[in-house]
């Protein structure tokens, strides 16, 4: 409003020269206009002169004198044209203030005089000459020295500094401003206005707004997929305590070769069937692989070996290139293995949590993406003891301390056991993960040395978390589609605490 | 894992007694199968049928659904679970089973013409003589077949069998592969005589056999068994003739399997004709064909020699982790149908030559045979030991300090799909399609196309998906993405991501300009001016998918590691958000 009525009034004049007249012309207040005048001199639509005047201005006691007459007058008004009056009359009829100043000054002004014990009118007529001079500042009107100076001492005025504008075009004038943005809103988006919107140019040589922080709530009151998370650190933390290594996992894209050829898994398996696993289209084809040690691989698929009779098929080389999405995060542990038996031999423990992938349709129980748990003990002369020994160590850290085991079948494991715990508040066994130990067909033709034995165990973070925590969707533990709002008082992760 | 439905009572019946279903359970724990669900015939129908109605008191008879390990294709029928858990209860011997010692002359032959490896090269085949079915026999007979075909076979690509009456048809065999248009003939279940091409064109809108017929639909030649008077037996891998098909009264029994796959045609083969043969006048007896191919080299099957494995005792003992007597393993090994006979070997040490049965396909390697020892010692039985350690990645590590940074300033972490679609990653972006990322080839869910080559698709539908949620939400997350990358081995390489979000009724652009700060700092890295390749600074960017005029790229030691700025209107529109957000995503492998 004021903005539009400065820039239409520049569009036709040269100058606004006082900003206060121009308030009062166009009906603002001075303070509106004075902000809008500051704010178009910054985007340089106008240009803005300061103007500064000293000026006096009646105080609060200056101004009641002004309205109804200074005390001296009302005073001598008091006085009934007689002239005489008793004093205590006259002290009736007035303000006690007013009286005292007014008697004062009266007597100042020689308006009055004590005759005997009697206040008299002494001239007459009398003229407010305060009230008059008053009046003539309030309006800004001239005045001499002399008088200023009395209604100063009398404290009826006070100086004060005036600060307007005198206002003209300034170079980027326009007479409508597009309003320069710094923030896009809710009621932007609404209206659709976002497209008109001009950004104030971003200081980019300043830093951001620090925030205030230093509260761990989110974890506290928090949703499922917290829950997930911290169970994944607990698990992170107890491979750790037990003396694991890392896994460095950061590689969703692998060969067909060392997701299964190299764990002795047979082409025509059919968890090579892209009903089961994303093959990649781009990149489709693995470029680089270690030919001598493919070679054995090809030998122990094909005839066998290493005392194994092998699967007795063609085994195909453009099978073991096709790119996919790992299945399994044992894809690593090929990798890793492989590694270790390139140097004189060392023990190792090795451990990873990540992301896996598998082409299936997402219901209640089935994602296609999960997380896979998975400890591995490369060592010489390793027993079944050792394996079960250490399924106890690791699950009763998880709060699983009721285990059994059953015989399973895995084309790279054994022999192969299926984990399961007691699970008190269901009352019955269920399966909690998958172990065993790699197939010499997997780590001989690697080269690792032939008493060297790897046990090993597998298990998804979502079924223990689920297990553990009641949940009984898995859509629920993460992915988009998880609703932030779903604030349950879940515990914190406490597991093998 | 396959899973195998027989009756309880007959299976009750061929164990010699009976069970309670958790007794039963327990058996099956010990063994390695799994007693995955105890059923009824009509609850199955109902099932299929999508019926809801209850059970009655006279369901019939109950099923048992065993699970089975996929290696064990001596399991997948009612007769073969029985053997093995007989002997396993140590009621039964080891049976032997015997090729016929016929004379050559009296021998069925079957002849390979040439034009079968064009298609589908190999035949196996064998003869069960003087067989009796009954209904539940003549059943199990037909399912172990299907039961074949859907595992080792892979749906009849790799095996295919056929089994006929053989006395509907005369040797010598031929199996031929011929143009659709010169075979005819009345095939299973139909009435009335087909041309090959016609029959394929006829089973498109059979639920049961379309999905076969791409096996061979393509091939100029299909494959053809006839018998002598040209009375087709089977045109495999789709069906068999109707002239030869057994029936309750067969007693001879003619079984063809057609193959790509030689090994496992003779998996099959002797899948079949040991389980089978137990009900043969001449029990565990079956009688050899010669087949003999079109370059003169003849071969008799089914081959059921005993294939013989040296397993030292100290193998064994060594991968169980229990001293165990050689007895003891002798007779351990017997349970799982494994006869061993000790001998010593050069160094006086103790091992066995181990005679693996043609039913134990699955035993490869001496492993095999240490973990059937533990199996029938008991996994549950070995003591425990505790093996003879180190510190994790410093990227996860690393990962974790960032993460917990950015729970502290109030954001909560989420975890989305790493796989998205195509316009998720580039239209939805307000981005030109994305040539840097790794596509899926053939996904069952429309939702996964691509690997995210960004976290942002997955914040926004977080946002989108939680609109309802009170404002501000300030979510983030820390995940990998994939790029595609010539100088890795397979093509692509994943990259660790940081991303947050903030969405309000006001964009929040400062507070993410400063969580940007505030990780940095974290991170130890000043902020400097710009050109300064001592810390990170930022600096004006043209990124699409955020609103021009509020954007910036973060610099750090020289390097673009991300961008942080305000979702642009068009993206947040695509993500169904109403409400302006704020987003940053960082390359975090930088740091290291």
């Amino acid at each position: 409003m004021a903005e539009e009525a400065i820039l239409a009034y520049l569009e036709k004049e040269e100058e606004i020269s006082n900003s206060e007249n121009f308030a009062q012309q166009f009906g603002f207040s001075h303070e509106e206009i004075l902000n809008v005048i500051r704010r178009l001199h910054g985007f340089k639509f106008v240009e803005a002169k300061d103007i500064r005047r000293e000026r006096w201005v009646l105080t609060e006691e200056g101004e009641t004198y002004a309205a109804v007459g200074s005390p001296e007058f009302q005073l001598f008004s008091a006085v009934p044209p007689e002239g005489i009056i008793a004093l205590e009359e006259l002290q009736k009829k007035l303000d006690p203030a007013v009286y005292k100043i007014g008697w004062q000054q009266a007597l100042k002004n020689k308006w009055v005089q004590m005759k005997t014990d009697v206040p008299m009118k002494d001239v007459q007529p009398a003229d407010d000459k305060v009230k008059d001079l008053l009046l003539r500042i309030q309006n800004n009107e001239v005045y001499c020295f002399e008088d200023i100076d009395a209604l100063k001492r009398r404290k009826l005025i006070i100086q004060q500094v005036w600060k307007g504008n005198s206002v003209r075009k300034g170079p980027k004038y326009a007479p409508i401003r597009k309003r320069a943005a710094t923030n896009l809103t809710r009621e932007n988006l609404q209206r659709g206005d976002w497209k008109e919107l001009e950004f104030k140019e971003y200081n980019f040589s300043a830093k951001g707004q620090p925030f205030e922080g230093g509260h761990l709530h989110p974890l506290l009151k928090a949703c499922q997929t917290a829950i997930l998370l911290q169970v994944r650190r607990q698990v992170q933390t107890i491979f750790l305590n037990m003396g694991f290594e890392e896994m460095p996992t950061n590689n969703y894209v692998e060969s067909s070769f060392w997701n299964f050829d190299a764990l002795f898994q047979p082409q025509q398996h059919p968890a090579r069937d892209s009903h089961d696993t994303f093959f990649l289209k781009v990149p489709s084809t693995t470029k680089m692989l270690p030919e001598d040690y493919v070679e054995r691989v090809k030998e122990i698929h094909e005839s066998g070996g290493y005392q194994s009779r092998g699967y007795g098929y063609d085994w195909k080389r453009e099978e073991a290139n096709k790119n996919l999405l790992r299945t399994h995060t044992t894809a690593v542990s090929s990798r890793m293995l492989f590694a270790l038996a390139q140097k004189p031999f060392a023990p190792k423990k090795y451990y990873s949590i990540d992301r896996v992938f598998r082409n299936e349709a997402v219901d209640r129980t089935h994602l296609a993406e999960f997380h896979q748990i998975e400890g591995l003990i490369c060592d010489r002369g390793l027993t079944l003891g050792d394996l079960i020994g250490v399924l106890h160590d690791f699950f009763s850290r998880l709060g699983m301390s009721k285990l059994r085991f059953k015989p399973a079948y895995n084309p790279y494991t054994e022999p192969s056991m299926e984990i399961f715990s007691y699970h008190e508040g269901f009352k019955k066994w269920v399966e909690v993960g998958n172990s065993g130990m790699f197939r010499p067909e997997m780590l001989l033709p690697m080269g690792l040395p032939e008493d060297v034995r790897v046990i090993a165990w597998g298990l998804s973070l979502e079924r223990p978390t689920m297990i553990l925590y009641g949940i009984d969707n898995i859509r629920d533990l993460f992915g988009s589609k998880v609703d932030l709002s779903l604030i349950k008082r879940n515990p914190i992760c406490r597991l093998g605490l | 894992m396959p899973t195998v439905s027989v009756g309880r009572d007959r299976l009750f019946e061929a164990l010699g007694r009976t069970y309670t279903d958790e007794e039963f359970d327990e058996l099956c724990f010990k063994f390695g199968i799994e007693l995955d669900d105890i059923t009824t015939e009509k609850a199955i129908q109902r099932k299929e049928k999508h019926l809801d109605e209850e059970g009655t008191e006279d369901d019939g008879e109950t099923i048992y659904k065993i699970e089975v390990p996929a290696n064990r294709y001596d399991l997948l029928c009612l007769e073969g679970l029985a053997q093995a858990l007989r002997i396993f209860n140590g009621l039964d011997p080891i049976p032997t089973y015997k090729v016929a010692n016929i004379g050559k002359e009296s021998m069925l032959e079957m002849h390979v013409k040439t034009e079968t490896s064009k298609i589908r090269p190999y035949v196996v085949c064998a003869v069960l003589r003087g067989v009796t079915f009954d209904e539940a026999k003549y059943n199990s007979f037909i399912d172990l077949q299907d039961r074949l075909h859907q595992n080792i076979c892979r749906r009849r690509t790799l095996v295919a069998i056929g089994t006929h009456d053989l006395d509907t048809i005369e040797g010598p065999f031929t199996y031929e592969a011929l143009p659709p248009a010169e075979i005819n003939f009345v095939p299973l279940k139909q009435t009335r005589n087909f041309r090959a091409d016609e029959l394929m064109e006829f089973y498109k809108s059979d639920l049961k056999l379309k999905k076969f017929l791409h096996i061979i639909e393509n091939s100029p030649v299909y494959p053809v068994i006839y018998d002598c008077k040209r009375t087709v037996l089977s045109l495999p891998p789709i069906i068999n003739g109707a002239h030869s098909a057994i029936s309750l009264k067969t007693k001879n029994v003619f079984i063809e399997c057609t193959a790509t796959d030689l090994t496992k045609a003779n998996i099959v083969l002797n899948t079949m004709v040991t389980m089978f043969s137990v009900y043969c006048e001449r029990k565990f007896e079956v009688e050899p064909v010669k087949v003999t191919y079109s370059d003169g080299k003849s071969f008799v099957y089914p081959d059921l020699s005993i294939y013989n494995m040296n397993v030292p005792l100290s193998y064994i003992t060594g991968i169980i982790g229990v001293q165990l007597p050689e007895e003891k393993v002798a007779s351990l090994l017997h349970k799982m149908q494994l006869r061993a006979e000790k001998s010593l070997s050069e160094d006086k040490k103790v091992k066995f030559v181990v005679f693996v049965p043609p039913t134990r396909s699955d035993v490869l390697h001496p492993c095999d045979v240490a973990e059937d020892v533990a199996i029938a010692y008991g996994y549950n039985e070995i003591p425990k030991r505790k093996p003879a350690s180190l510190k994790p990645l410093p990227l996860s590590q690393f990962s974790d300090l960032i993460r917990t940074e950015i729970a502290m300033a109030g954001y909560t972490e989420v975890l989305t799909w790493i796989l998205c679609t195509k316009k998720e990653i580039s239209s939805m972006l307000n981005r030109e399609e994305d040539s840097s990322a790794a596509i899926i080839a053939d996904s069952r869910t429309s939702e996964f196309e691509v690997v995210r080559s960004t976290l942002m698709p997955g914040l926004l539908r977080t946002v989108g998906h939680n609109k309802d949620h009170s404002k501000p939400i300030k979510i983030f997350e820390v995940g990998d993405v994939v790029f595609l990358d010539a100088t890795n081995d397979v093509g692509a390489v994943n990259r660790r991501h940081l991303a947050a979000l903030y969405c309000g009724a006001t964009s929040g652009f400062e507070l993410i300009h400063g969580l940007l700060d505030k990780i940095m700092e974290a991170t130890g890295a000043n902020f400097v001016s710009p050109g300064n390749s001592s810390g990170y600074y930022i600096e004006k960017s043209e990124e699409p998918a955020l609103l021009q005029g509020r954007q910036a790229s973060v610099i750090y030691a020289g390097k673009r590691i991300g961008t942080f700025g305000i979702v642009h209107p068009k993206v947040l529109k695509e993500f169904d958000i109403p409400d302006p957000c704020s987003f940053l995503e960082l390359d975090m492998q930088t740091f290291l």
